[in-house]
């Protein structure tokens, strides 16, 4: 027997990289062919509209109660601190920057990946282990188009639509506390608000949340229709869904934060 | 019980010519060098115990999966060798009814059938579609659940629903992955029935797979026996079981005696 050398370790270390490489690749494969069968007709009109409504649905109540307790609780967290400089008037304005730019997209896409892209990998990796995924292979009914292309899409264009939701939840949230505070009127909060926030705050947000939506929508279906067969596939699938795309989210964050820092000082 | 007795005019025509077929998953070796062929209009039953690779051979007679070595020719087409478009052309020419029947469990039954009809035929009008999706049901004898959801049928429904999804292409080869399984006599009798009316009325070609000696003989023109990763023995119902070969009269014996 060959004792134990000190470099035991590295065939270890290059089988891992190794896997992870060609998991990398099986990912950019995967999404690669998105854009492919997402530009070839025939289109899928009808199931992209059903799932946006699933999306939205799905999140929908999570998020205003969210949206709306942040926005209250923010407001009044940031006071003391304001009011040491005797500056609480500025509270609409910092409120609605935290809001646009940082709270809204990731409130939104955190619960978004919680309650969608969970069950769009526990749904798609349950057809799987069923062979109903293979069953519409075998009937040539193209179940990438049918199942992944429409649900990508459907958060892609979803999660924008709510950020903005939950932005102005939100923005209602920090109004109720200011109004009951500082006995702000609507009417001053909202010109308070609009002269704060620029085109590049909403531009960056929406565009961020887009990446959000398409990266919940992915990594749900790469999880679930790429899931091992057997129960407990299904269960693995809709937990690595939630926490891959949460990380990835965050990750995304992060690089927006230099790229539009980068804008900004331009 | 009656061997098959209405045997329909074949023709020389192979649909399906499968040689040399390997098969492997890590280290086991599930199909070594099998050698197939299915004529035109004619009934092939596939025997074999558990797990010999039964599912995985008609498996990979539609593409689902790549063999490791062989030729796999269907309708003089070769399975291995083609891209996804050309695959997709002749899957719509190819029925296979899976063992777990896969239905589709966040459909109806109507949205089921209708499924692999309105996503590959364009331009149906409402009426015929109905009337496809009626006439499949009422192939199969199940015309009052055509409301009901999947998980609310019983697993020989399942199977029927299955098999009548399948049916609606109205494919030229039918791919039978154990239709009997499960199911009571008489209606394992009504799926034999409709096994032999599909290859009399349409002149489809199929293989079934299948335990069951009695559908085996019921439906079956030819019979073989896959033991070993291979076909040990072909020929008809009576041929394949005139044999002193201890595996093949277990399979009769546990069938027909006591
Ligand atoms: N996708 C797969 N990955 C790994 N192994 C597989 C796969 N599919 C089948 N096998 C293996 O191949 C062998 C044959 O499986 P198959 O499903 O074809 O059996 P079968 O003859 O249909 O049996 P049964 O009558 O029980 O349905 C089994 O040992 C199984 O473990
Ligand atoms: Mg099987």
């Amino acid at each position: 027997m060959i004792p134990p050398s000190p470099s035991t370790p590295r065939p270890f270390i290059t089988a891992r990289i190794d896997k992870m490489l060609i998991a990398l690749y099986e990912v950019a494969r995967f999404v690669g062919r998105f854009f492919r069968e997402v530009l070839l007709p025939p289109y899928e009109g009808r199931e992209v509209i059903r799932q946006c409504y699933e999306v939205g649905v799905r999140s929908l109540p999570l998020i205003s109660l969210t949206g709306f307790i942040t926005g209250i609780v923010f407001t009044n967290q940031s006071r003391p601190s304001l009011a040491q400089f005797g500056a609480t008037s500025w509270l609409p304005s910092l409120v609605s920057i935290a809001l646009v730019r940082a709270i809204g997209p990731l409130v939104t896409a955190l619960i978004a990946a919680g309650r969608v892209g969970s069950n769009i990998g526990a749904e798609l990796s349950s057809m799987r282990v069923t062979e109903q995924i293979d069953a519409m292979e075998v009937s040539a009914t193209k179940p990438f188009k049918f199942l992944v292309s429409t649900r990508v899409l459907a958060t892609t264009f979803m999660i924008p639509v709510l950020t903005l939701y939950a932005i102005s939840v939100g923005l209602l949230g920090a109004f109720l506390n200011v109004n009951s505070n500082e006995a702000t009127s609507f009417r001053s909060f909202i010109t308070e608000v609009f002269g704060t926030i620029t085109f590049l705050d909403v531009f960056s947000s929406l565009a961020k949340s887009i990446v959000f939506g398409f990266t919940i929508g992915m990594v749900g279906c790469y999880q679930g229709y790429n899931s091992s067969k057997g129960t407990e596939g299904v269960g693995k699938a809709a937990n690595a869904a939630v926490v891959t795309s949460m990380f990835l989210v965050f990750i995304e964050e992060l690089f927006s934060l230099q790229i539009v820092n980068a804008i900004r000082s331009f | 019980m009656n061997n098959k007795s209405k045997k329909p005019a074949q023709s020389a025509e192979t649909v399906i010519e499968i040689e040399n077929l390997h098969v492997a998953f890590g280290d086991n070796e599930v199909l070594k060098g099998v050698d197939l062929s299915l004529q035109r209009g004619e009934n092939l039953v596939v025997l074999g115990r558990s797990g010999t690779g039964k599912s995985v051979l008609i498996k990979v007679i539609v593409g689902l999966l790549k063999p490791d070595s062989g030729r796999v020719v269907v309708l003089g087409q070769d399975v291995v060798d083609s891209n996804t478009t050309e695959l997709d052309q002749l899957r719509l020419k190819v029925g296979f009814s899976f063992q777990n029947s896969a239905l589709y469990d966040s459909m109806t039954v109507r949205e089921n059938l209708e499924f692999p009809l309105v996503r590959n035929v364009r331009n149906l009008s409402r009426a015929e579609i109905d009337r496809a999706v009626e006439e499949a049901l009422d192939d199969v004898g199940l015309k009052q659940a055509i409301n009901q959801m999947p998980s609310e049928l019983s697993g020989g429904q399942r199977k029927r629903i299955g098999i009548a999804r399948t049916l609606m292409l109205k494919p030229e080869i039918m791919l039978y992955d154990e239709p009997t399984a499960g199911l009571d006599p008489i209606t394992c009798t009504d799926i034999n029935n409709l096994i032999n009316d599909v290859q009399e009325r349409r002149g489809a070609s199929s293989i079934i797979i299948t335990h069951d000696l009695t559908c085996a003989k019921e439906v079956g023109d030819r019979v073989a026996m896959l033991f070993d990763g291979q076909f040990q023995r072909q020929g008809t119902f009576d041929e394949v079981f005139a044999t002193d070969d201890k595996r093949v009269q277990q399979f009769y014996h546990y069938n027909f005696t006591e």
